[in-house]
């Protein structure tokens, strides 16, 4: 459904110091400078597929989104999406695709979001039967119900974000761009909206490619995960091979009756956190086994959980390696793809 | 596609206008340069005609100028250079629908109400200077054809101006140069026919006179039948023009835009 061949884009910015002198300089002459914002990347996503797309700001997520949805072109290299070469903006490839901006809203401001509805019928010239079986379907999916109506300035930002999904999946979209849907809600609009993507990706084998600040979000909906750092793809897999792979140890955490001493712990491994009633250790796998036996056997437990490190902190650390990587200079095309190269480079 | 979805397009347009009453008024009673300019002149023609103007033929001139501005008004130009600033012109780039065209429906749809503030202004007019008003039917049914042309002609510089904001940071900027050169050669605040000869003989023939003036002219029966016809001509030659040019910017503009970003 998307291939994605050795793409590379580079930007031309203009690059100036602050203060009065630099400005009067830039007058006269501009200093240009070339970014290179997605660099080699090549991937391919089947249809039906939901895929994470994880990186640091700046690291060339939505960059690549836009070139997947055709707003700009690639500098070198050679994308598809749905059959179609997305720079060419043709109608049919339009009405195949949809891009929401978490931070941008094409719901009219100060008409409900049903005018915005009709609007989008029109533009994508959605029969009336299609038309309204999907706006059935969302509204039960999405509770739209009584926003539809209500002008939407006097949304809040959740029942916007529900309406803003719904209006740009009228069309039936086979291919859904997500850009942090998410951000600015709240944990329970979190769960809905990532809910309803699941939901729509099952019904209708529709692709989604997500980019999205919070972990939960790209753990709960993608099943496989591209990680992206200064415009590079340095892991293509699922996620839990990434946490595997990048850190290997698990997290257990005990609930105690009774505080123990230190020295008890420390033979089970790494105290993360220390509390009179919860201890966090980190354990590695070959330990894991001995650790909780020692742990159900010799101390006051009420509870014992063994988790996977947090995500956030899993992808601090593979950031981490990679900006040490570049520190040392090492070459860049070591972390081009997959966790092999990456560690090898760190 | 564009055809088919215009009609939603200016319905919801309709609607966006209706929604937006108190900022239209707002900005319909700010359209009052010239009740001003008609103060002005009427206090100098008290004691005489200036030119061909009695002070019944400036109310005439203002109010027939009042009138063309009302109806032939539109703001893409701060549209387009907010959502390129803004990057919500993805948004619209993402639609299978041109966003010219959307852009020219929403303006177009909130001339009805337009027409509901502006028709006070017909009735005083009427009232008023009736004597001044054309009497050529000819000229009356050829005054729609340059309404629209004056009207598309606004759009599409405003349209263009917009679009170089894709280029430039100081599109605005350009624009306002824009109204303040248009102010004085289009015919809005001093008739062009008071005009030394040799700046008449220029504002003639540049686009300035067919964004205001030659319909207000129409309205007061100023020209001959044979001049209006050719006149009409020239203004639609600059429809095309403009055109041609605004789908060059635009397609230059979403090159660079699709290089650089938004």
């Amino acid at each position: 459904m998307i291939a994605v061949e050795h793409l590379t884009k580079e930007y031309r910015v203009h690059r100036r110091e602050p203060g009065l002198r630099a400005a009067l300089r830039s007058l006269v002459r501009r200093s240009m400078e070339t970014v290179r914002a997605v660099d080699d990347v090549t991937f391919e996503v089947g249809a039906g597929e939901r895929v994470g797309f994880l990186g640091p700001n700046g690291a060339g997520k939505t960059t690549t989104l836009k070139v997947l949805s055709g707003l700009l072109h690639p500098t070198s290299g050679k994308v598809t999406v749905a059959g179609e070469v997305p720079k060419e903006r043709s109608t049919s490839f339009l009405k195949q695709i949809t891009l929401v901006m978490g931070q941008k809203q094409q719901l009219l401001w100060d008409l409900p979001p049903s005018e915005t509805f009709l609007l989008n019928r029109a533009i994508y010239d959605i029969p009336r039967a299609v038309y309204d079986e999907t706006v059935d379907e969302l509204t039960k999916l999405l509770g739209l119900g009584p926003l539809l109506g209500k002008p939407t300035r006097q949304l809040s930002l959740g029942e916007r974000m529900k309406c803003e999904l719904a209006v740009a999946l009228l069309h039936r979209p086979r291919v859904l761009f997500l850009d942090e849907p998410t951000i600015g809600l709240d944990v329970s609009m979190q769960a809905t909206v990532r809910s309803f993507v699941r939901a729509y990706n099952e019904r209708f084998s529709a692709t989604v490619l997500l980019t999205s600040h919070y972990m939960d979000d790209v753990a709960e909906l993608c099943p496989r995960v591209l990680v992206i750092d200064h415009g590079r793809v340095i892991f293509d897999g699922a996620l839990g091979e990434l946490v595997k792979r990048i850190r290997p140890d698990k997290r257990v955490l005990l609930r105690l009756s009774r505080p123990v001493q230190r020295r008890d712990l420390e033979a089970l491994g790494t105290i993360v956190e220390h509390g009179e009633e919860a201890v966090v250790l980190q354990v590695s796998h070959g330990q894991l086994q001995s650790s909780v036996q020692r742990a159900l056997t010799q101390l006051p437990l009420r509870d014992l959980t063994v988790e996977d490190p947090p995500l956030e902190e899993v992808m601090r650390e593979l950031f981490a390696r990679g900006a040490k990587a570049e520190e040392r200079a090492l070459p860049a095309t070591g972390v081009a793809r997959g966790a092999e190269h990456t560690d090898g480079a760190a | 596609m564009a055809v088919k979805a215009y009609p939603a397009l200016l319905r919801t347009g309709f609607a966006a206008a209706v929604a937006y009453r108190a900022e239209f008024l707002i900005w319909m009673f700010s359209t009052n340069m010239p009740l001003i300019m008609l103060a002005l002149w009427a206090a100098v023609a008290r004691n005489g005609p200036v030119g061909p103007y009695t002070q019944r033929g400036f109310v005439a001139y203002y109010l027939a100028t009042l009138l063309v501005r009302l109806m032939s008004g539109a703001w893409v130009v701060w549209e387009l250079t907010m959502e390129i600033r803004q990057g919500t012109l993805a948004l619209r780039l993402l639609r299978p629908l041109h966003p010219l065209v959307a852009y020219s429906a929403e303006n177009l749809a909130a001339l009805p109400l337009r027409g509901v503030i502006a028709l006070p202004v017909v009735g005083i007019l009427l009232w008023s200077a009736r004597a001044h008003l054309g009497h050529d039917p000819f000229l009356w049914a050829i005054f729609p054809v340059a309404m629209l042309g004056a009207w598309l002609l606004t759009f599409l510089v405003m349209a263009i101006i917009g679009t170089l904001a894709l280029f430039l940071e100081s599109a605005t900027s350009l624009f306002e140069a824009w109204l303040g050169i248009s102010a004085v050669l289009s015919g809005y605040l001093i008739p062009l026919d008071l005009f030394p000869h040799a700046v008449q003989r220029v504002a003639l023939v540049l686009p300035f006179r067919f964004l205001l003036s030659f319909p207000v002219e129409l309205i007061l029966g100023k020209p001959a039948r044979g001049d209006a016809l050719l006149l009409l001509a020239a203004q639609w030659g600059y429809v095309l023009l403009f055109l041609a040019v605004l789908s060059a910017v635009w397609r230059a503009g979403l090159r660079r835009y699709a290089a650089y970003g938004g």
